[in-house]
């Protein structure tokens, strides 16, 4: 008997905390494989956020360490300089990242600091019931827009990606979507293409990855999947913004 | 024959720092304490440790936070609004029982304020901004080799409580110079292995998680016990005080930092007047010391409590003294220092300026 498929050894054996449907899960799956098959996972520092993933320092079996709302690329960055050669992620959802933790992400994004954000944009505040994120979309309802989001009256979503591709500490940027097993292995592959970039130490490495809230979107899992992709990536396209690998070779 | 150097004492915090083994500084300028991280833009840098200028004082904090979890001995340096920002993060701290030390140089407020030394952010040092039922450990120096000894042996008391530990100064200490022995020797303590540290599952057996949270309100009731006994200890074993005149006074002072160079002159002067005035000079303001004030000889007609705000220490000494003897209260806010002449006055009409 061989083998084929087994849990990845970057996940510990602590259930996910997740809601049925949600696709954290599987986020999480890429991440752990991706540091596994790097063989790093006996040098890597994960820092969990604040929101849904907060207990992801449960779920990663690396050194974990949980900070305040929002500033989990501060606190890398502490890690980081103080520990190059450990390999340092943040696991951040969007009211964490493109919220109150802006102003940290971009200046590490700035500082080129070699870390990799795991970036999960679900456009909705999940863990505190739904309410609207600096990411939902044009007339998305939620319990703090019920009207939907209106842009005179609470601006657009904000385009994360778009806007760190025009900053030069970057090295790798690609938004990245989980909504069908194609999507899921694009997904797997830039992971684990932001990681070599930190292992090789060419600076700052983000992944946007569209998820999915079913609960708070008030959809079955199913229809949640198909809201991303008819919905979700028209607002925001999947593609690399960033690849400091290729320019270097043009 | 001591090795005295003349140094600023922003910059003999920065080297006391160095000398007690900082592994890591962040920080982001505000006077009257940018002299710190000048002085150790270059320092760190020439040692092969790390410097780093933060985009603001939370990430600041934050970055302390990262290192300190990581296992590295860390600290940042701010003044009153900037300590304001960072308190989020030492109750962060604190929660996640990491060792950090950081400096707070004070100047005048609210808000914005101004940048003449002060002493109004006691209440901020002691009770702090931050959530929760925590303490920081705060020494509040009055010379800069007094500030320089504690800069050196607070990185061991963070770590022997695994607590952040604040150095308590105004913008006068931060900004005179001084003549200081960096050299003097420093008590060693017996300090554990972080082997609690996330710095990768190579440096330790297991795996390692820092975190401050604890969903289950029995188990958070535990961790918060847990807390609260180390905060006793430090109780026992960090309270410090300095002694002036205190045989048999007719009034005691109490006073700290600043404040309390000002009425050591002052009680000179009111010994020509043949008024014997003692002082209680409280050296950790967290934890506040109270035997000295058990020990008052009876013939002591009052305390007076000087400070240069509008009346904060002088909470704990009310506490402390608990109604025994009558309490009046002399401070000068903004950013002003009085003179020893004022604190004389205020000993001459101590019964108008009765609080208790």
């Amino acid at each position: 008997m061989e083998i084929k498929y087994q849990k990845s050894k970057g996940l510990t054996d602590k259930p996910l905390s997740y809601c049925p449907g949600c696709t954290h899960g599987i986020i999480h799956k890429l991440v752990a494989e991706s540091l596994e098959e790097l063989g790093v996972l006996d040098h890597t520092v994960g820092v969990a956020s604040v929101g849904c993933s907060v207990f992801s320092y449960e779920f990663f079996n690396c050194d974990m360490i949980q900070c305040p709302h929002g500033r989990a690329a501060a606190v890398a960055t502490g890690i980081k300089r103080t520990h190059p050669e450990d390999i340092v992620f943040t696991y951040q959802g969007d009211g964490d990242l493109a919220s109150i933790g802006i102003a940290e992400t971009i200046h590490a994004a700035n500082r080129g600091e070699n870390i990799t954000i795991i970036f999960v944009n679900n456009a909705v505040y999940g863990m505190t019931g739904g309410q609207m994120a600096p990411t939902s979309l044009i007339g998305q309802k939620t319990t703090t827009s019920p009207m939907g989001r209106d842009a005179h009256m609470h601006g657009n979503p904000i385009h994360i990606s778009e806007m760190f591709s025009q900053i030069e500490g970057v090295s790798y940027l690609e938004r990245c979507s989980v909504h069908n097993p194609r999507q899921v292995r694009n997904a797997k592959n830039a992971i684990k293409k932001a990681f070599s970039y930190q292992k090789e130490g060419r600076g700052f490495t983000m992944i946007e990855i569209l998820s999915t809230c079913p609960v708070n979107w008030g959809k079955t899992p199913q229809d949640a999947l198909k809201w991303v992709e008819d919905e979700m990536t028209k607002v925001f396209p999947l593609k690399v913004f960033k690849d400091a690998g290729v320019e270097s070779h043009e | 024959m001591a090795n005295k150097v003349l140094m600023k004492g922003n910059e003999a915090i920065a080297l006391a720092a160095v000398k007690g083994g900082v592994e890591a500084y962040f920080g982001y300028p505000i006077t009257p304490q940018n002299e710190v991280s000048e002085y150790l833009s270059k320092y760190m840098f020439e040692q092969g440790r790390v410097f780093l200028q933060a985009e603001s004082e939370v990430a600041a904090i934050n970055m302390v936070y990262g290192a300190a979890a990581s296992g590295k001995r860390v600290m940042t340096s701010s003044s009153s609004p900037g300590i304001a920002l960072k308190q989020e993060g030492i109750s962060y701290l604190a929660g996640s029982e990491l060792p950090a030390v950081i400096v707070s140089v004070m100047r005048g407020g609210p808000g914005l304020g101004g940048i003449q030394p002060s002493q109004a952010d006691y209440y901020q040092a002691t009770r702090g901004g931050g959530n929760g039922d925590y303490h920081t450990i705060v020494f509040a120096p009055e010379s800069i080799q007094e500030t320089v000894d504690v800069m050196k042996e607070s990185f061991d008391i963070a770590d022997y409580y695994r607590n952040p530990v604040m150095i308590l100064v105004d913008g006068l200490i931060g900004q005179m110079m001084e003549a200081v022995d960096f050299n003097k020797p420093t008590t060693k303590r017996f300090l554990p292995p972080k082997d609690w540290a996330a710095g990768g599952m190579n440096t330790h057996n297991g795996r390692n998680t820092v975190c401050s949270l604890y969903l289950d309100p029995y188990e958070l009731e535990r961790h918060n016990l847990k807390l609260q006994k180390k905060y006793q200890a430090a109780i026992q074993n960090e309270t410090r005080f300095e002694l002036v005149n205190m045989d048999d006074p007719d009034y005691v002072i109490v006073a700290y930092g600043t404040m309390a160079r000002v009425v050591r002159s002052a009680i000179e002067i009111l010994a020509k007047k043949k008024l014997n005035v003692g002082m209680i000079r409280p050296i950790s303001v967290w934890p506040f010391p109270k035997a000295p004030f058990k020990n008052i000889s009876r013939n002591c007609k009052g305390i007076l409590v000087c400070e240069m705000s509008l009346g904060q220490m002088v909470d704990d000494v009310r506490i402390v003294n608990n109604g025994a003897l009558p309490v009046s209260f002399f401070g000068r806010a903004g950013g002003i220092v009085p003179e020893p002449e004022e604190v004389v006055e205020a000993i001459m009409h101590f019964e108008s300026r009765r609080v208790d």
